[in-house]
């Protein structure tokens, strides 16, 4: 295990789901976790979690009132390592079309848009599995290193993320009759649909090489 | 692509992990800790705890539990038993769980369950719903471990709860619980096809087959399983005798003699993913 280092990883509170999961992810692989709202604590953090599950206009109307929109988009842009999970990744977008149109953070141009499906039930529920894109990124080096195609990942949504460009596409993943993108990566922002806190020990090398991540940017 | 998810359920009384027929004549197996790590370990895709008398004495020592076990064990953890309020509701997600199940509250209080929803988000919130056949062939939802008859039909409380913001349904047939009889196919197939949200069948699993037929025949999205797994891992992994050592509670007299229903036939999680995936049921492996 990697050892302790300065620098809390901060998990964004904006009273959306269950944070308490991701924080026990981040202690499990040795990170320091803070739960907070404090602007000045986000700033200071070593990396940024942006968690959530629930609606999405909520969730924008939250960070903006709370002015987390702009502490989130000041802490990407110092380049330190931001992960965005399930909500947390749709919130990057452009804008979303649940319950009407809601324009988003606007880091990652794109649409969270939801799915449609006779033959698979919406929300999907459960676990499936990440590809990689054909002549798309190799995952060395990214928050997926170390995964292989044949690794499931635990997911729970009814809407997705179609990225304008395909180059922040990390993986793909098949339900509802489609192929959708089910992480990104761009530069210092990585986000995943599913929950990596709760996809057992692979979800939990995603924290790891988050972790690795931290201590290089340390070193 | 649907995956079907084998969801391990662990009835809790106290500190000990039980298991009864029909919800009644406790049985002490074991610590539940120990079960869950060993069914994160060999593939479990969710567990669930609850507290089975919780809701009777109004008692709670589900918490110590939850936070050992949510340390160790990184799959989505559903805690339910007991829970009165949202603050209880909130109090089992600090301790570590991922959702929880309502029952008892869930039908005093239909209203609650589309606060919770929008609080916690649907997806936390799993309504349990016990069924019973009754003579006149309906089919009704009973609480407190099916001793409360409620007056409320099956069909029209899981379109209801659907309404209200659950996220998924668990399903018990208290008629087929801890038999080993096989699930209620009829009465999941009803609830899968009159819903949108997933439908976790339970109660009845007694072998691979039934697993089988719930899933194929009674469109469970997923299914809970308790005795073929627990007298499983006591049969191949526990020395049963010395885990009872210092019980004192509760009816201990299985441990003792080690004896398992003739009507169960024991399987490990990876024999039951290997099995369906013979079957052409996809689950993940």
């Amino acid at each position: 295990m990697p050892k302790k280092i300065k620098g809390k990883v901060v998990i964004i509170d904006y009273g959306m789901g269950n944070l308490f999961s991701v924080k026990l992810a981040c202690e499990k692989v040795g990170m320091d976790a803070l739960i907070s709202n404090d602007k000045s604590e986000i700033l200071k953090a070593s990396a940024l979690i942006l968690p959530g599950v629930g609606a999405f206009g909520d969730a924008m109307e939250t960070l903006e009132k709370s002015d987390l929109a702009s502490a989130i988009k000041e802490f990407i842009d110092s380049g330190k390592p931001f992960l965005g999970i399930c909500l947390g990744m749709q919130l990057l977008m452009t804008e979303s079309e649940e319950f009407g149109i809601h324009k988003g953070l606007g880091i990652i141009k794109g649409r969270v848009v939801k799915f449609s499906s006779k033959k698979d039930k919406v929300p999907q529920v459960g676990w499936n599995k990440v590809s990689k894109l054909e002549n798309g990124t190799n995952w060395e080096g990214t928050l997926l290193r170390g995964l292989s195609e044949k690794d499931y990942m635990y997911f729970v949504h009814s809407f997705y993320v179609l990225p304008a460009s395909k180059d922040v596409i990390l993986s793909e993943t098949n339900y509802a009759d489609l192929k959708y993108c089910s992480s990104l990566q761009d530069k210092n922002v990585f986000a995943c649909q599913f929950h990596p806190e709760k996809s057992g020990e692979k979800g939990l090398m995603i924290y790891k090489n988050l972790n690795n991540l931290i201590c290089q940017k340390k070193n | 692509m649907k995956n079907i998810r084998i969801i391990p359920r662990l009835d809790i009384k106290g500190h000990d992990l039980v298991k009864g027929i029909h919800l009644e004549g406790l049985r002490v197996l074991g610590q539940p800790e120990q079960f869950a790590e060993y069914y994160y370990n060999t593939g479990a895709d969710e567990l669930i705890y609850m507290d089975v008398v919780a809701s009777l004495y109004g008692r709670n020592s589900l918490i110590d539990i939850v936070k050992k076990t949510a340390r160790k064990i990184f799959i989505p953890l559903t805690v339910g038993g007991g829970l009165r309020t949202l603050d209880d509701i909130k109090n089992v997600l600090r301790a570590g769980a991922d959702k929880v199940s309502l029952n008892t509250m869930a039908i005093k209080n239909p209203e609650i369950v589309r606060e919770a929803s929008k609080r916690f988000g649907s997806s936390t919130i799993l309504i349990s719903i016990e069924a019973i056949k009754q003579p006149d062939g309906r089919c009704m939802a009973f609480t407190e471990n099916a001793r409360e008859f409620t007056g409320v039909e099956i069909l029209s409380w899981a379109k209801k709860v659907e309404e209200l913001g659950a996220g998924e349904i668990l399903l018990t047939s208290v008629d087929r619980e801890g038999t080993g009889s096989g699930y209620d196919v009829e009465l999941t197939r009803a609830v899968a096809e009159s819903v949108s949200i997933p439908v976790i069948a339970n109660g009845g699993a007694g072998k691979l087959e039934d697993i089988k037929k719930v899933i194929k025949e009674g469109k469970a999205d997923a299914v809970s399983l308790a005795s073929v797994l627990h007298y499983d891992f006591i049969k191949n992994h526990l020395d049963a005798k010395n885990s009872s050592k210092d019980k004192n509670e509760g009816n201990v007299e299985f441990l003792k003699k080690g004896k398992i229903s003739a009507k169960i036939e024991t399987a490990g999680l990876p024999e039951i993913k290997s099995y369906l995936a013979g079957q052409g049921i996809n689950c993940r492996n």
